[in-house]
């Protein structure tokens, strides 16, 4: 009990440090460019509209507002995907710092998750412009996207802080990861929809694939307009936080052994 | 004076691992695994050292390359854990183990001091409030919105100096980090961290000048291929560091 208090005194002691890197990332990402921190939006923007263009020719008929269907799944699994790559090379990316002072390891890896989080909140902005032009419906259940966003956020924490700390001992997950999230990808229903896969496949994704719990959800409180699913919320919780103890557990268990291997 | 033990380091075995050996890809993991050949070769950077530094005293610590000078001083800093034994620090610790450790060259200086600062475990709003004086003692007052990678590397120097010595710590912490800069800023620097002695400040330093160890502390660590050779009042462990070297 005291270990715990602690240590949550030690995060409180670094939390300027945290905001101090996240503003570095986000700074540094749109420094000497013109638009500056537009981009933020118009990225997440001109990409919908290139995929939109690509992928209504496929599946027009069964999708009403293709548009935001792709954008919500879209949306969430980039926040996914991104802050976890950023996140698993925190350590080695940091291991001339950290060679040299005394700071929490862990704040790398919660500074490239949160950055990634502020970049999901710009394109949120984003989607509500692709709402507004699409002339979708707004409701209440809309501004309960945060609940969704901070599930994916501490399930995000945990893979990042476990493939972190992987890859100090092994440079191969970098590689390995790429294709593990490329059919993650394909394997959630982002740009098709559920029932265009087999039945047996369709079983899997809903009761195996976290990324379908986040995006399901959100598509409910943002395409559907409707309360979300209180089995999925269930699920995405527990499988939040269960990856979060596993990340920290293993983090833990190796922080101290960084310093020999980076 | 005040007996209080603030550096209590208690046979102190640091290990390191022989880079050759790096098993970094899961490949080598595998074979190594089959062959049996896991067990990293080990090194020890640091062997059964222990002593003890009360407050208000001046430590210094010679010998030569790769004795292990700078490892113990990252145990003491809490960046690597030693592998057998316990270091207690007893007070507040500024090490200036690497100036400007965590620069980042893209950023302007008065953005990297508010990130050094934090990273050394200041609060932003205390960074602020001593923005001034830190710009001032660097003198760098007209560069304060450059990036740091258009800066000399002696002004980087004496930024990270004077960001690190902003407070005064219980503990100091130096590592050969005063041989940069010119002549006036070593000086100024030489001033400041008398200063912090005269006003009770525990020193620990790291230096191949004997001149500095004999002028700035009152006892001396003489490593020697990661043990300690010798432990005593300054004078007679640099007599005896600069007797083996002759």
């Amino acid at each position: 009990m005291l270990v715990t208090w602690n240590r949550l005194k030690d995060f409180w002691r670094y939390k300027d440090l945290l905001k101090q890197l996240i503003i570095r990332d986000i700074k540094l990402k749109y420094r000497r460019s013109f638009l500056g921190y537009l981009w933020s939006v118009l990225n997440p923007l001109f990409l919908m509209l290139v995929m939109t263009v690509v992928f209504s020719q496929m599946f027009r008929r069964n999708i009403e507002n293709f548009p935001v269907y792709l954008f919500t799944g879209q949306l969430l699994f980039n926040f996914m995907n991104q802050s976890t790559h950023q996140a698993l090379t925190a350590i080695n990316g940091n291991a001339a710092l950290l060679k040299k002072a005394y700071i929490p390891k862990y704040i790398f890896v919660f500074s490239k998750i949160t950055s990634g989080l502020v970049d999901f909140f710009f394109s949120c902005v984003a989607l509500v412009i692709v709402m507004l032009v699409t002339r979708a419906e707004f409701s209440f259940w809309n501004l309960l996207f945060p609940v969704v966003a901070l599930q994916l956020y501490v399930f995000c924490l945990g893979l990042g802080l476990f493939l972190a700390q992987a890859n100090v001992f092994f440079r191969d997950i970098q590689y390995i990861y790429n294709v593990i999230t490329t059919a993650w990808m394909y394997l959630t229903p982002i740009f098709y929809p559920l029932d265009a896969l087999p039945v047996q496949l369709q079983k899997g994704i809903v009761n195996c694939n976290p990324m379908y719990f986040y995006v399901e959800q959100f598509r409910q409180l943002i395409y559907y307009n409707q309360a979300p699913d209180g089995r999925l919320m269930f699920l995405g919780i527990i499988t939040a936080l269960a990856v979060l103890l596993l990340g920290t557990a293993c983090f833990k268990r190796s922080q101290d052994r960084f310093i020999l291997y980076t | 004076m005040d007996q209080t033990i603030r550096i209590d380091v208690d046979h102190v075995t640091i290990r390191f691992n022989k880079t050759n050996m790096k098993v970094d890809n899961l490949k080598e993991y595998m074979i190594r695994l089959v062959k049996r050949q896991l067990m990293f070769q080990e090194f020890l950077a640091v062997k059964d050292v222990s002593f003890q530094v009360r407050a208000g005293e001046a430590w210094g610590i010679v010998g030569a390359n790769g004795s292990g000078k700078s490892t113990i001083l990252k145990a003491i800093s809490g960046i690597i854990k030693p592998y057998q034994g316990t270091i207690r620090v007893n007070g507040s610790l500024a090490p200036l183990i690497e100036l400007g450790a965590g620069f980042d060259q893209e950023m302007t200086a008065r953005e990297n001091i508010l990130l050094n600062g934090c990273i050394l475990g200041h609060t932003e709003k205390f960074m602020r409030e001593h923005l001034d004086e830190i710009v001032e003692f660097a003198g760098i007052r007209d560069f304060l919105d450059s990036p740091l990678k258009n800066y000399s590397s002696g002004m980087k120097a004496r930024l990270g100096f004077s960001i690190a010595t902003m407070v005064q710590p219980q503990i100091l912490i130096v590592d050969e980090v005063l041989a940069v800069g010119d002549a006036a800023f070593q000086k100024k620097c030489s001033q400041r961290m008398q200063e912090m002695l005269t006003s009770g400040t525990t020193l620990l330093l790291v230096s191949h000048n004997v001149n500095d160890i004999r002028r700035l502390c009152d006892h001396a660590v003489w490593m020697d291929k990661g043990s300690c050779r010798m432990a005593g009042s300054a004078d007679e462990v640099c007599r005896a560091y600069q007797e083996a070297g002759k």
